[in-house]
This record gives structure tokens, C-alpha cells and sequence, in this order.
């Protein structure tokens, strides 16, 4: 250990309460209306999080807070780590069933331990705990961990906090293709380009995107291993090339190609080669999305006079349409847990992020906003992100999918768009 | 902090090193074990460097669009619509008479639109736009090997601004010579 006990015990216990503070007003999530089911979790400064580079506590709080299924209970002023056992009786007072401990602290190599414990503090039980030592550069990353793991033990379902995300930034002509922690930090640029760059898709194994490209000036696909740099071009016919979508298993993607004419449907090799007509109709067909099942590819249509949303086989047969209220809706998401359509709708001149239950056909609109575009599902189906207009500028929100909790993701300058959520990352 | 951030572009899969050895086989720090007695379960301990990381990659643009508009070879279409204006049909034979004089000169025809909907969807409406274009020279006989319809959408208006002047600047399409 880098600083004995009591030197972390004095230095935790004069700066916990303002790292606490600090820590709620770095994140801006906007909570409307408190859902029944939060469960009340307190989240203790970690030992050390005043020296460290980063506020571990900080970081799980707001990422437990976006998520929508927690209420925080105020732990600041407390000098607990993942040795304390906590005073059952206090915090049943402050209402909160369970509580983050943990601490942080540079080791002699540079690298840092980071320790947590989850307490059951109405049983006064111990819920499990981890550590890890790592170098400086994952230290947000294992606080994300640390966030699933809490996630996964109160909930039952497995935590997005650890995933990525993917946008584009432009700022002054500048185009930046990013890739991102789930909360919109800690971003790594993978893509410049004085051009245009829009739709970046993430590969199922979550290694390589997929996106349009005009750096050529024309709209054209590329995949593209973000771990290397390497990327190919698997989509340059004559018009524009746009759109992809990957089939669930990797291999294959859908694109709207307008070699022939129209803006059509056609499937690739994921490696390039020849297109495959998927549809046929004269009109637009685009924003091809396969339903996690592989069952179907949904799209966008003016076929019926206005864009609406079908589906299809992933042959091209037995086309429905999905969407019948609005006379425009675009860009479908599926959710992972294959329950949920997400899309954008027009409404008065206005274009809101709306949900519909498959299995019902039941719509809700989640947003008051105007400019919404873009949805995209959290590997787990709880959390949408999905790209707005606020104070006249492009920015990124997460979303539960009641609508209820809404959070504006943190990003770099300019304007911020074109997310897409990636896939659970291999543990 | 930024910098350190941008250089460390390691970060991601630490947890694939992750050794699987529990503290309660392998007690590191005493004050834990005394403090946990035997209700605690042990903390699993993980370590191990990063094993993903994000490579910056740069791309090299081409021309600007100023030349298109510098020659007046723009076309611009009503909201929501697709056809030609009859203002604008003298630019296409204008255009047309010079591909059918040169067989071997080729029109990149650019469809744009304006801000409002979807990314995708105002590509495929640019790329309708700029078909429309196409066509009107293939009916004079312009050889389709001589012409590429493409869209931007929405991603290189002419004109700033969402007020109905600007708008109506962006919904166009550029015919280039090449």
C-alpha cells in the first residue's frame, strides 16, 4: 500500500462529505416522477477517492442513479471502506437497505487498488465484494464494474455500466467518430474525417463498427476494427451506400443500396463481395434493423405514400407493416430482450422518441422533446440512448423505458449524435 | 487529466485477465478478514492490464462543395417534393448537351435536404432528389454510364439556420462535371 491506513483514514475524513457533493453535481440526471420499484442504496465515498484520480464512489453513484432502478440515500460524511461494518440501525433510519463501501489506493508500481463491499443493511449482511489492482487508465472502467456488480446482485439483471457506446461529433467541419464508457466518458476517437460520418453500428461481438462514410463524397460503408484501426470497405457501388445493420451473427449486413435506382434493401458479406435485393418495391426502403432473434429485418418505407416501419424475413418475403398511427415513423431499434420496438415519430412538426411493446402493439411516446433521433437499446433492454437538441445543440440522452429517468450523457465539444449502444463486453 | 486519459488508450477488458483467486483463500490485507468474521464472503480478486484498446485512424477529405455553387449548377426542390421545377429545365439541357457532345465526361449529380427527420431517412430523400435529376438527363438521352445520382441528406446544408429561407437553400441537388 502506497499511504498507511491512517494517513487515508485523516485525509478521507476531512474531504468525504465535498467528494460526495462534488460527485451528484458532475452528472445531470433529471428524474421525473420516482417509480415505486427503486431500490434505496446509499453509495460511501471510497477511502482515497479524494486522491485518486478518479471519484470511484462518484462514478458508481451516478451510474446507479442513471439506470433508473435506484434511489441514492445521502452517504456523504461518511468514513467507511470495505472493512467497515456499517451501523445497521443508522442507516435503516436514513431508509436505505443496502450500501457501497470501498476504498482506493496507489500502489508502489503506479497502479492502483480498488476494493468495494455491497452491504445488506437490513439484515446487516455482507453481499459480496471485489478487488482489483490496475493501472491508472481502467481505474473508470473498474468503477463500472463495480456499479454492474451491485446492479446484478440487487437487481437480478446483468449491468450496462461496463459496455460502450459509440457517437460522432462535429465540431467546426470536423467529424470524430467516438467510442465511449457507457456514460459518455473516457471517450477514445476512432474515426477523423473533415467528412461527414453517420450510423455507426457495433459488430455483435462488439470489436468493429460498422458506419457511413463520405469521406470520398459519396455515402459509402466501412467496417472497422476499433482495437487496430484496420477497416475495409464493404459497401462503394455506384449511388449512395448507407445504413448498415448486422445480422445477430456477425456475418452478414443489411444495407440500402441505390445502385439500381431507389434506395433498396440488399444484404453483404460482412467481409465485402457481392449485394443480395432484399426488397423490391420502387419506393424508399432503409434503416434495416434485424431482430435480435434473426427472425426478422425491420425497415423504414414510404411504399404506403408516407415512412413507416415493417418487417420482413431476412430473405425480403412475407413484408407487414408494424407501425400504423403518425404518418412518419423512422429509425427502429430492437431491444436486445427482443420485447421492444423503439422509433422515432412525428407528432405536430415535432420528432419524440417513442416504445412499442411487440407483443401488444402498445405505444408511448418517453420524450417532450422535439428533435429526437437515433435510439438504441442497452445490452440489458432496461436503458435507451438516443440523440436530441438541447439549448440549441446536439446532445445524447439515456432514457429507462418508462421514460421516467432521463440522463444527458457527458460528451466532448460541439454538437453530439449518432449513438449506438454496443454489446456486453467479453469478462 | 484529459491528456493522461487520451494517452492511456488501453482501458477496456481488464477483467479478461481476471485471475479468479479469492482473497479468502488468499488473504492479503488482515483488517479485512478480522472484519468481515466468517458471515463475510472474501472480496474476488481481479487484476491484469487492459486488453482492448481504440486506435485513431484519420481520413483524408476530397474536393469542397464550393465549385458546384460557384457555377450555378444547382437545382432546388419544394418541401417534400421530388420533381423539377420548370425554372431549372433549362439547366438540364444546358447539362445535357454538354454530355451528349463529350460521351466521355461524367455528372456527379449530389441530392441534399433540409434539417428536419431522420439522418437515413433524409439520405434516401436526397438520393430521390438527385435521381429525379438523373432521369430528366436520361430522357435527353444522357448515357446512365455518364451519371451517378449520390445523397448527403442532411449532413452538408448550403444554408445555417431552421428558419424556411435556409431550409429552402439546403433542399437541392449539385450537379458536378467530372
Amino acid at each position: 500500500m502506497g499511504f498507511t491506513a491512517q494517513l487515508c483514514r485523516r485525509a478521507a475524513l476531512s474531504v468525504l462529505a465535498l467528494a460526495s457533493v462534488g460527485a451528484f453535481a458532475q452528472f445531470r440526471v433529471e428524474v421525473s416522477g420516482v417509480g415505486l420499484t427503486q431500490l434505496p442504496i446509499a453509495v460511501a465515498a471510497f477511502r482515497g477517492d479524494d486522491q485518486a484520480p478518479q471519484k470511484m464512489g462518484g462514478i458508481v453513484q451516478s451510474d446507479l442513479q442513471r439506470s433508473g432502478q435506484f434511489r441514492l440515500v445521502d452517504a456523504s460524511a461518511l468514513a467507511y471502506d470495505e472493512s467497515t461494518r456499517p451501523d445497521v440501525a443508522l442507516w435503516r433510519q436514513k431508509g436505505a437497505d443496502s450500501l457501497v463501501t470501498g476504498s482506493i489506493a496507489r500502489l508502489a508500481d503506479g497502479r492502483f487498488d480498488v476494493r468495494f463491499r455491497l452491504w445488506d443493511v437490513v439484515r446487516g449482511q455482507d453481499v459480496g465484494g471485489q478487488s482489483y489492482v490496475i493501472p491508472q487508465a481502467d481505474l473508470r472502467l473498474v468503477a463500472h464494474r463495480v456499479a454492474d456488480f451491485v446492479y446484478e446482485r440487487l437487481t437480478g439483471d446483468k449491468g450496462i455500466f461496463s459496455t460502450r457506446i459509440a457517437y460522432v461529433t462535429k465540431a467546426a467541419q470536423h467529424y470524430n467518430l467516438w467510442v465511449a464508457d457507457a456514460d459518455g466518458e473516457n471517450a477514445q476517437s476512432a474515426l477523423t474525417s473533415p467528412e461527414p460520418i453517420i450510423s455507426p453500428a457495433w459488430s455483435p461481438n462488439g470489436a468493429q463498427l460498422a458506419y457511413v462514410s463520405f469521406e470520398s463524397r459519396k455515402p459509402v460503408v466501412y467496417v472497422h476494427e476499433v482495437a487496430t484501426g484496420k477497416r475495409r470497405l464493404v459497401a462503394n457501388f455506384k449511388g449512395s451506400n448507407s445504413a448498415p445493420a448486422w445480422a445477430p451473427d456477425g456475418r452478414s449486413l443489411a444495407v440500402t443500396l441505390s445502385r439500381d435506382g431507389s434506395s433498396q434493401l440488399y444484404a453483404l458479406d460482412a467481409n465485402g463481395g457481392e449485394a443480395r435485393r432484399l426488397t423490391q418495391s420502387g419506393s424508399i426502403d432503409t434503416e434495416p434493423a434485424y431482430s435480435p432473434d434473426g427472425r426478422y429485418i425491420y425497415f423504414v418505407s414510404d411504399r404506403g405514400g408516407a415512412p413507416q416501419i415493417y418487417r420482413m424475413a431476412p430473405s425480403g418475403a412475407a413484408v407487414e407493416r408494424v407501425t400504423f398511427s403518425g404518418n412518419y415513423n423512422i429509425s427502429p431499434a430492437l431491444s436486445p430482450d427482443g420485447r421492444w420496438l423503439a422509433y422515432i415519430s412525428r407528432v405536430g412538426g415535432a420528432f419524440k422518441l417513442h416504445l412499442m411493446e411487440l407483443s401488444s402493439g402498445a405505444v408511448t411516446a418517453l420524450t417532450d422533446s422535439t428533435a429526437d433521433e437515433s435510439p438504441s437499446f442497452a445490452p440489458n433492454s432496461r436503458l435507451l440512448v438516443f440523440a436530441t437538441h438541447q439549448q440549441g445543440k446536439e446532445a445524447l440522452m439515456t432514457t429507462t423505458l418508462d421514460g421516467k429517468i432521463k440522463a444527458k450523457l457527458a460528451g466532448q465539444g460541439g454538437d453530439i449524435r449518432e449513438p449506438d449502444w454496443g454489446p456486453f463486453q467479453k469478462q | 487529466m484529459r491528456l493522461i486519459f487520451s494517452a492511456a488508450v488501453l482501458a477496456w477488458l481488464l477483467a479478461g485477465c481476471a485471475s479468479g483467486v479469492k482473497l479468502n483463500d488468499v488473504p492479503v490485507e488482515d483488517k479485512v478478514a478480522s472484519a468481515l468474521n466468517a458471515q463475510g464472503t472474501g472480496l474476488g480478486a481481479k487484476s491484469g492490464a487492459a486488453s482492448s484498446a481504440v486506435a485513431p485512424v484519420a481520413a483524408l477529405g476530397s474536393e469542397s462543395s464550393a465549385a458546384a455553387i460557384a457555377q450555378g449548377k444547382l437545382v432546388y426542390f419544394d418541401y417534400d417534393s421530388f420533381s423539377i421545377k420548370p425554372e431549372f429545365q433549362a439547366l438540364i439541357e444546358s447539362n445535357a448537351r454538354f454530355l451528349l457532345a463529350d460521351r466521355q465526361r461524367r455528372l456527379l449529380i449530389e441530392g441534399h435536404t433540409d434539417e428536419r427527420g431522420g439522418r437515413e431517412y433524409n439520405l434516401a430523400l436526397g438520393q430521390k432528389r438527385a435521381q429525379a435529376v438523373l432521369q430528366a438527363l436520361s430522357l435527353l438521352g444522357v448515357h446512365e454510364t455518364q451519371l451517378e445520382a449520390v445523397s448527403f441528406g442532411k449532413e452538408k446544408p448550403a444554408a445555417s439556420g431552421s428558419d424556411e429561407a435556409a431550409m429552402a437553400k439546403n433542399r437541392r441537388a449539385e450537379l458536378r462535371i467530372r
